[in-house]
């Protein structure tokens, strides 16, 4: 979450999931939060039920929008243009917090200037929302006694990505929703422990708690720690890593709990260039298809099988137990982990979770009043400072992490790939309520794959019937990439032109269409926009050959 | 507080906040009045009738969970005609299905049959209607069984108040009443989520989990608080085990950040733990396959080839994956070892993705 540590000095969400329901404004943006992040939505559903009015920027006519006052249904990947329109009209109407803009943030003449380039009738032009829609949600945002702002991928899997990030924040910051309660911008993180994972340092540029590699006192402290010289050289984010294997530079990969093969963009790649690997270690609880692919396969346990914590995405780090024996041989991650270390040599003496905590809780200042005895009930919220500290659900009250809030003067950037005669449509990817992530834990729960069995592609009624498809039809997507085989959704859902694809199913990864076009910054790739064109598959033995290959796996 | 008043409960002075309802005052206080439709957090409805107290002046009983509490107000709550109305209800309710306890899941912890016996009602006088709607058992997560369903409005209220799911409400009149779905279709027809609100709240054996059925009674199992291994909002569930495996699945009533509510996911989705397609045993390949390995062949082997290739061709060409999927401690251990061990930052894992 780079665009918000750069403007508020801190990338996590700013505020608590409980303060959501007393919000008198949500903005939802980019969040299909009732599949994506279940019982958030029911916080903010349960809360339009009384006083609160419900906004919902999205593309496509999700469950949420049944509960919204103003829906915008913008065209994917002008979500810059958008909130810059919120803003005109917020700053030519005069509802700008302007005592909280003088006192607690800078650049805001910066973005004056460009936002005024983004009258409701241009941003209609750009994004298709009416310019009517479009002041209206600016005056009930901006009206709002308190408003919080909810996004998710939808935002950040763009090329603009990080713009997109700093644009919301633009706009909580000018009508000074930030740092009270119910407030704030919040980004919902997707997997259980994707902020745990980050805050623990699993990045090439940070330590634990984002303490930076390149900084020579916090590089000392950690050697004086760990007992070894350091590299003081940024390391390689996913994709990168993954070029480097196929050009040959990285020769050997250790990937735990990871399924890159389906998870990243243009599998294809992904595939080419694990091939190539000298020496590829996975460790995983299943048979995954990047596991089929390494030199040596560990077992590892589930959740069920060790203790430890995760930290959700309103940063509480909760308990997580061992309830039951791990399968077969299966060691635990940490195990293991301290098993390969005393063989390269490594003497390290933190053998449980709680003792790991430990040394966590003295290496980084946000997690220093963490411990296992703390967190026997509900989990504490970082920065959690000391032993006696309680948490802080609210970040940046009275004063930004990074001083004062950087307002960032930003203009709408198309998306990298734009449809074009050959690949008529935009194609979008995401979650579904009843799968998770690449299918391997949700794929193998029996009532979850009754719900949702097969990769189903949304298509606009309009559309469907030009092409001549049915529900049910097997239909081939491509791109540039790839191509794949799966059953038509017919649907109102998705606008026209518009064609959505859960990413959870192997047998067809919408991953082999997607585009590894990364946003400059945070290098997260453009999952949310690529151009694809479909073609109904005539040949009834082809679906047939299909579905058999998708049952069998 | 200033704006507070006294009421007497069975005798005894207590205060209340004006606009509480009888039933808060009274649990605020320790004293035990027994309710079954009533619902933490919703508005209550007051149609079970076991809530029923005696105010001191009134007509007739009220029902406690929808009294406001009115200064000086003088309430028994278990008077002798609180006692005799609250025998009858139990007994039509009773009646009112086929409560056979024997092989209902429900058996050990179901409201109805804890007030048959605090208040000892054994025999059933009045005839029982012999029809029934078909119990709905067609998929694998939900059955909803209608000759145990008490009517009570649990559920409706879990759905509609709690998930705001709008998946549920009262159909049909009179004797034929039913819990319906928008047109009465099944379940997984309608626009049910299978969040499990409306399983969790059921006081009877009329919403069951079809997995864990017949699989355990509940004194038979060790609940172990943990928390939810799929989305990032990190849920607070207890795993149900016996005999070492994990039988179901249930949200923590005050657990924060959820209060108890789940989604399908955290509630229904645990088979992969035990699923018997697990890895079982470290796998070395070989030409196009695997061989099963020992824990000390394999990790020779990797200690022995990083190694190698740190030597070789230095610390830059080796790189490390972590997850967003394990704990914090298995994440810090992973980042140490790719730059203590492999010497390198190249370190990442898919929040981006
Ligand atoms: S199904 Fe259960 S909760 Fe719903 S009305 Fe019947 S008894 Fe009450
Ligand atoms: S499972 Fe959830 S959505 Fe379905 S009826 Fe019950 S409460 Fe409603
Ligand atoms: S129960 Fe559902 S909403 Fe809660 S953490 Fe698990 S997956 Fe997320």
């Amino acid at each position: 979450m780079a665009g918000l540590a750069t403007v508020f000095g801190s990338g996590s969400m700013t505020n608590s999931i409980a303060e959501i329901e007393d919000a008198d404004v949500a903005l939802v943006i980019g969040s299909n939060t009732t599949e994506t992040h279940p019982v958030i939505s029911t916080f903010v559903k349960r809360a339009t039920l009384g006083k609160m009015k419900l906004i919902v920027a999205d593309p496509r006519k999700i469950t949420m929008t049944n509960f919204a006052e103003i829906w915008l249904r913008q065209r994917p990947g002008t979500d810059v243009a958008l909130l810059n329109g919120l803003l005109n009209v917020i700053i030519a109407e005069g509802l700008q917090d302007q005592a909280f803009i003088d006192e607690r943030t800078e650049n805001f003449e910066e973005l004056k200037k460009t936002v005024a380039g983004y009258t409701p009738e241009k941003v209609e032009e750009i994004t298709g929302v009416p310019a009517n829609s479009l002041k209206e949600a600016a005056r009930l945002y901006a009206k709002a006694e308190s408003a919080t702002i909810l996004y998710a991928m939808g935002i950040t899997q763009h090329t603009s990505g990080t713009d997109n990030v700093k644009a919301l924040a633009n706009l909580a910051m000018a009508t000074g929703n930030v740092g009270r309660p119910s407030t704030g911008v919040n980004p919902l993180r997707g997997q259980n422990n994707v902020q745990g994972a980050c805050d623990m340092g699993g990045l090439p540029n940070v330590y634990t708690g984002y303490q930076s590699v390149t900084d020579p006192e916090i590089k000392k402290k950690f050697e004086a720690a760990w007992g070894v010289a350091l590299s003081d050289q940024v390391g390689l984010t996913v994709v990168e890593i993954m070029n480097a294997v196929d050009e040959g530079k990285v020769k050997g990969l250790y990937i735990m709990g990871e399924n890159p093969l389906v998870s990243d963009p243009d599998s294809n790649h992904v595939e080419a260039a694990l091939k190539k690997c000298g020496f590829l270690v996975v460790q995983d609880l299943f048979m995954t298809e990047t596991a089929k692919m390494a030199d040596v396969i560990l077992p590892g346990t589930s959740f069920a099988e060790k203790d430890g914590t995760f930290t959700n995405t309103e940063r509480r780090v909760s308990m997580v137990r061992q309830a039951v024996e791990p399968v077969g041989e299966a060691r635990s991650d940490l195990e293991i982990i301290n098993d390969l270390a005393s063989r390269m040599g490594l003497s390290w003496t933190a053998d449980t979770a709680e003792k790991v905590m430990e040394e966590i809780a003295e290496l980084t200042p946000s997690y220093a009043g963490i411990s296992f005895a703390r967190i026997e009930e509900n989990g504490l919220t970082w920065p959690c400072p000391d032993k006696d500290h309680p948490g802080t659900p609210i970040l940046h009250e009275g004063k930004f992490a990074r001083g004062k809030g950087l307002f960032t003067a930003l203009e709408h950037r198309e998306p990298a790939e734009a449809p074009s005669d050959d690949y008529p449509f935009t194609l979008t990817t995401g979650r579904i309520l009843y799968q998770y992530h690449t299918g391997s834990m949700s794929r193998r729960c029996e009532p979850l794959e009754y719900m949702a069995p097969r990769c189903e592609v949304e298509i606009n009624p309009d559309d469907a019937a030009e092409i001549g498809v049915n529900d049910g039809d097997q239909i081939m997507i491509a791109s540039r990439r790839g191509e794949i085989v799966a059953a038509v959704n017919v649907t109102d859902m998705v606008p026209s032109k518009v064609v959505f694809i859960p990413f959870h199913y192997a047998e067809a990864a919408a991953n082999r269409l997607t585009i590894s076009e990364l946003d400059p910054v945070a290098k997260i790739p453009e999952y949310k926009v690529c151009a694809v064109t479909l073609k109904k598959v005539v040949n009834a033995e082809a679906g047939a050959e299909e579905e058999a290959k998708a049952a069998a796996q | 507080m200033s704006t507070e008043q006294t009421l007497t409960i069975n005798g005894k002075k207590v205060n209340f906040t004006p606009g509480q309802t009888i039933l808060e005052i009274a649990r605020e206080n320790g004293i035990d009045i027994p309710t079954l439709c009533y619902l933490d957090r919703c508005k209550p409805t007051g149609s079970c009738r076991i809530c029923l107290v005696e105010v001191k002046g009134a007509r007739a009983l009220v029902a406690s969970c929808a009294m406001p509490a009115a200064p000086g107000m003088e309430v028994q709550t278990e008077s002798e005609s609180v006692i005799k109305a609250r025998r009858m209800v139990i007994e039509l309710l009773l009646a009112s299905g086929e409560h056979n306890c024997m092989t209902c899941e429900a058996n050990g912890e179901c409201t109805l049959q804890d007030l048959a016996y605090k208040y000892q009602v054994e025999t059933v006088r009045f005839a029982r209607p012999m029809e029934y709607f078909p119990t709905e058992s067609n998929n694998p997560l939900i059955i909803r069984d209608f000759s145990k369903c008490v009517l009570c409005g649990r559920c409706v209220q879990a759905c509609n108040e709690v998930q705001v799911n709008l998946a549920i409400s009262f159909g049909y009149r009179g004797t034929r009443s039913k819990i319906v779905t928008k047109g009465d279709v099944a379940l997984e027809d309608s626009d049910c989520v299978f969040c499990g609100e409306c399983v969790r709240v059921c006081p009877v054996g009329a919403l069951v989990e079809k997995k864990a059925r017949y699989m355990g009674r509940s004194w038979e199992e060790t609940k172990i608080r943990t928390t939810c291994t799929y989305c990032g909002v990190g849920c607070q569930i207890y795993l149900h085990i016996k005999d070492g495996r994990v039988l179901r699945v249930s949200g923590v009533d005050d657990g924060l950040p959820n209060q108890g509510s789940l989604c399908v996911k955290g509630k229904f989705g645990y088979e992969f733990i035990q699923s018997d397609q697990r890895l079982t045993t470290p796998l070395i390949r070989e030409g196009d396959g695997f061989k099963e390995a020992t824990w000390d062949e394999a990790l020779d082997m990797v200690a022995k080839r990083f190694l190698e290739i740190k030597e070789k061709d230095g610390p830059d060409s080796l790189a490390g994956l972590t997850s967003a999927r394990v704990t914090n401690e298995e994440n810090y251990l992973m980042q140490k070892l790719v730059r203590t061990g492999f010497g390198t930052n190249n370190i990442d894992h898919c929040a981006r993705l």
